[in-house]
């Protein structure tokens, strides 16, 4: 006999669809199938039930082999590491629960590290452009209910957040929205032609690198003021046409993604963005809201916040906590081997930060916590596999709309294998009996 | 546990009607005891010393996601204030939204050890939780927001009380709440299209029922199931000149009901932050204080309590469930703007505010907020809160607490108005003598709050039975002080005891106690109806399942929970 698990939330990106059914087996210990996921969340899922996973933690050696090692000797390795660096970088957290988030900010405190996510290389800059003008949003439920106008904005939902249009965006039928995706206008600002551009109304093919251009077009559009003929490759009629469908809506939602935050501009597209969405206030409702990548991006930040107050880039290691994009980000520090020791947990640098950065992990006392084995673990000096959080143990998530959910415990994890917190709290455990605190 | 006898103290216990006479008080098992129960207890001197109870805040945001965005969005707020971290003591930062370690050291050096989160959005209560699970020291609970709910807008559409107590008593088990809380009736479900309420007979758009309607239904299903607390409300049309109006409408329907809870306190409504509502005139130019209106009708119906919201003339960051009123704040000063709308819920917004003493308007509202403290008859239905952080920080009462005991000290501010006479001639506080003396002060920071919380038999007192919360400042109120001794002595609590547990000692934190939550499980009859459309909704318009609804667990670690029985 096999068992269903329903409600289940899936750990892959911001959406964190809560409806999955798991299908286990009777004792539990086999997870079979995945109804409701996407392929990405599905394979999430899946993979956890890989037969050549590790199971147990890695030491690399000097002649660059991996030879195994007790979770008791990683926890030595990576205590020692935190204390006896003057600043480590702990980096990641973008793939776990808050719970672990916690706990690692607790030890980040007694060693004096730099705690950064993900944010860093991906809405970090949205979280500056909110510092400089705030951030008029909504919950994905409000959209779902009210919205007749989506705009995305350098992002492709259709492969990066699969079920974000079905679920809440685009397709839904919410309680003043009975008609569905035929009473939404989909405006998509992409230079690319993606699979989100095909089933928009509109799609804006934007110069690269040109979206500041764009939205403040869109701001004078707005007030009826001149434009030139052509801004940032969009012909002035389209774009006054378009500024006319937003104001023209009951309630307007722009979603962007990494294409306005990493591209030219940074944080001033979203300060521009954000604007755009005050200015249209004036004339009906609107929000914006960042498609946040991976499934609890939104909660690390919101850890810090109530800790320190900053939702990355916190340099605690004068006792108390700094902030300073630019200075206390990973790359940053990095590039300028400001930090003597690399702690990574839940995100893979490895496969996104430049090469010149990865080389300096690679050059440190160095340990990567994942489940997986990925580029970050092949440069790290320790591995130290783990049980997958949402799947394999339970603990808090946060949506791209910061709304918390508590993720679930389907399925056992392989024998004697320690979860994220479990391991964490061993570490803070042994930082403070080095310490003597 | 150890057993302590603080000696010799000058005590202010309205509970016990100890009006500054000397007397002892002792601890054991967590509680106060007769001094006759103790066999070998550790000997506090407080000779020449104040001695009360524990203070308890009805009213304050410090926990969840709108208190989050004012951290998250004003670096600005963390600036020279940042402790590092020492001995017991983690490192903590923020002035007007700080973080939840500071915010749990700083109460408790003040000797608060009760505080209220005011207003919890029920979408996001685990966040709420998590954060009071990290703020040390405090006893806490959170009122979730109900005044926008659909559902409650539908079954009071209707009259029907019974149903919306049953969904009342469902929502505050789902989300671990304590009371139910009001905020600007209909007029953020109206924001949600960008529109407002701005009186209590204003429809609200498609629901078509009246915020006068909502209120008045939920102060019945708030007495339907006899809950400790009252129904908490913000009025609609709070902050605009002549706005005294619409908060005497919103009393007034409180008019012929009474309470019907076995927890002991006399209101049906507590009405939050007055200050911000007690406004006259018709524009910015000419609004004046209409305090003494406001108070006149307070005064006279003893079912309704009330608390200051006093402008504490700072920088600091706006944050509440009143959606529409943030946008309208940020027309004003043109400073930041956060809005969270929430599913089905509510919504909310978060703006920076400086409250200058060089703006006439501010200096304006810091009067009105004094004047309905010094003209309150009786100080058990009158509490001391900064609406914090939106009239300005917590960690201000004591100079609160120092205006309203010295008159000297009110005539420094206003000679450090800009506009002082334009001031004096928009209010009446500089027409009244009245200094509070510490046992009124005990009133309105301890015994009244926790009676309207329906927790006096916990907190507010030193009466043997109840919570042994006990501070100790250095303070001697029969020696000569000057007006500033009193805010110094009462920000840095000599010794602290929260539930028996020495929390401060010799103005040092030497423990971050035994913190609990607590909520309120209401039992009801079953109540097939609500609990198909509780399911109905989740399936049609919530963005979460209503499994992943509830909070549970380990978000609690430390529950308290107060059971009410409204079953037939």
């Amino acid at each position: 006999m096999t068992k269903t698990v329903t409600d289940v939330i899936c750990p892959f990106c911001g959406t964190l669809c809560d409806d999955l059914e798991v299908v286990v087996s009777d004792d539990g210990k086999q997870l079979l199938e995945v109804y409701n996921a996407c392929a990405i969340g599905a394979e999430k899922f899946l993979h956890s039930q890989a037969k050549d996973r590790l199971t147990r933690p890695r030491m690399r050696q000097e002649d660059g082999s991996w030879k195994e090692i007790s979770y008791d000797e990683a926890i030595e390795y990576t205590a020692r590491m935190l204390t006896d660096a003057k600043k480590p970088l702990m980096y990641g957290w973008s793939s776990t629960n808050c719970e672990a988030q916690a706990i690692g900010s607790e030890i980040g405190e007694l060693v004096g590290a730099v705690m950064d996510n993900t944010a860093t290389v991906c809405h970090g800059t949205s979280l500056i452009a909110v510092q400089d003008i705030g951030i008029p949003s909504c919950t994905l439920g409000e959209v779902k209910n009210r919205a007749d106008r989506v705009v995305f904005w350098g992002c492709n939902p259709a492969h990066a957040h699969p079920r974000h249009m079905s679920r809440y965006s685009i397709f839904p039928r919410g309680f003043f929205t009975g008609k569905g995706h035929t009473g939404r206008k989909v405006i998509v600002v992409d230079p690319r032609p993606t699979d989100t551009a095909s089933v928009a109304d509109v799609h804006l093919q934007v110069e690269q690198g040109r979206d500041y251009e764009l939205l403040n077009a869109f701001r004078v559009a707005f007030k009826g003021e001149q434009l030139p003929d052509v801004v940032a490759g969009i012909p002035k009629e389209k774009i006054y046409e378009a500024a006319e469908t937003l104001k023209s809506g009951r309630f307007v939602i722009i979603f962007f993604g990494m294409g306005v935050t990493q591209s030219l501009g940074k944080n001033h597209n979203i300060d521009e963005a954000i604007a755009v969405t005050r200015d249209l206030n004036e004339y009906t409702k609107a929000a914006i809201m960042p498609m946040r990548g991976h499934y609890n991006v939104t909660g690390s930040g919101q850890v810090w916040g109530w800790l320190f107050g900053f939702p990355f880039a916190v340099d605690l290691s004068r006792g108390f906590a700094r902030y300073n994009p630019g200075e206390t980000t990973s790359n940053d520090l990095l590039a300028r081997d400001e930090v003597d020791a690399v702690f990574v947990l839940g995100s893979d640098p490895g496969a996104h930060f430049p090469f010149n950065s990865v080389k300096k992990i690679y050059d440190r006392p160095s340990v990567a916590i994942d489940p997986h084995e990925t580029p970050t673990t092949e440069v790290c000096k320790v591995h130290v596999p783990v049980a997958f959080v949402g799947v394999e143990v339970g603990g808090c998530a946060y949506r791209m709309d910061n709304v918390p959910i508590e993720t679930r415990k389907v399925v056992e994890p392989p024998e004697g294998m320690m979860t994220d917190e479990e391991f964490l709290k061993r570490v803070l455990a042994r930082v403070k009996e080095i310490q003597g605190v | 546990m150890a057993e302590y006898l603080i000696k010799n103290g000058f005590v202010f216990d309205p509970v016990l009607g100890i009006r500054g006479d000397k007397a002892d008080v002792a601890i054991k098992d967590g509680k106060i005891v007769e001094t006759s129960a103790l066999s070998s207890p550790k000997v506090i001197d407080a000779t020449g010393k104040t001695v009360m109870a524990g203070g308890v805040d009805i009213h304050s945001h410090v926990a969840g996601p709108k208190v989050n965005v004012g951290r998250n969005f004003r670096p600005e707020d963390k600036l020279f204030g940042y402790k590092a971290k020492s001995g017991i003591e983690r490192m903590q930062g923020g002035f007007s939204v700080p973080t939840t370690i500071r915010t749990g050291y700083n109460y408790a050096r003040m000797g608060y050890t009760t505080v209220m989160e005011a207003a919890m959005p029920p979408l996001y209560a685990r966040h709420t939780h998590e954060e009071m699970r990290d703020t040390p020291i405090l006893d806490q609970g959170a009122y979730p927001v109900f005044g926008n709910n659909w559902f409650v807008l539908e079954y009071l559409k209707n009259n029907e009380i019974e149903n919306a107590a049953a969904y009342i008593a469902w929502l505050l088990r789902a989300t671990k709440g304590y009371a139910v809380k009001v905020v600007n009736p209909g007029g953020t479900e109206a924001w949600a299209w960008g529109l407002n309420c701005e009186n209590v007979h204003d429809p609200v758009p498609y629901f078509d029922i009246t915020p006068a309607q909502i209120v008045k239904g939920l102060i019945e299903a708030n007495e339907y199931l006899g809950l400790p607390h009252s129904m908490h409300v913000h009025a609609n049309n709070l902050g605009n000149p002549g706005n005294y109006t619409t908060t005497l409408d919103t009393f007034k329907l409180s008019e012929g009901i009474k309470p019907k809870s076995k927890f002991g306190r006399d209101q049906v409504m507590h009405h939050t932050h007055v200050q911000f509502h007690s406004y006259g005139g018709d524009s910015w130019a000419n609004v004046e204080s209409k305090a003494k209106d406001i108070m006149d009708y307070v005064n006279s119906h003893d079912n309704i309590t009330i608390d200051m919201g006093q402008v504490t003339l700072d920088e600091t960051t706006t944050m509440t469930a009143d959606g529409p009123f943030e946008h309208h704040l940020t027309e004003l000063n043109h400073l930041k703007w956060a809005n969270a709308d929430v599913e089905l819920e509510t919504g909310s917004g978060v703006v920076p505010y400086v409250y200058s003493p060089s703006i006439k308007v501010c200096a304006i509202q810091w009067a009105i907020g004094l004047e309905l403290a010094l003209l309150a008859k009786d100080p058990m239905r009158v509490f001391i809160t900064t609406d914090h952080p939106n009239a300005g920080p917590f960690i201000r009462y004591p100079r609160v607490m120092k205006w309203l005991m010295s008159e000297e000290a009110r005539k420094q501010q206003f000679d450090a108005f800009k506009h002082k006479d334009k001031v004096i001639d928009a209010t009446n506080l500089a027409g009244i003598d009245r200094e509070l003396d510490l046992y009124e002060i005990a009133q309105m920071t301890r015994a009244g709050p926790a009676k309207a919380l329906g927790l006096s038999h916990m907190y507010g007192g030193l009466a043997p039975g109840l919570e042994a919360d006990v501070a100790v400042y250095d303070f001697n109120p029969n020696e000569p002080y000057a007006p500033d001794d009193i805010e110094k002595a009462f920000l840095n609590a000599e010794h602290l005891f929260k539930t028996g547990v020495q929390v401060i000692r010799d103005h040092e934190i030497a423990s971050n106690g035994n913190k609990r939550t607590l909520w309120v499980n209401a039992k009801v009859d079953e109540n097939p109806q609500v609990m198909r459309d509780v399911k109905e909704k989740f399936l049609r318009y919530y963005t979460v399942t209503l499994n992943n609804y509830e909070v549970t667990g380990h978000y609690l670690p430390n529950p308290y929970v107060i059971e009410v029985d409204a079953t037939e």
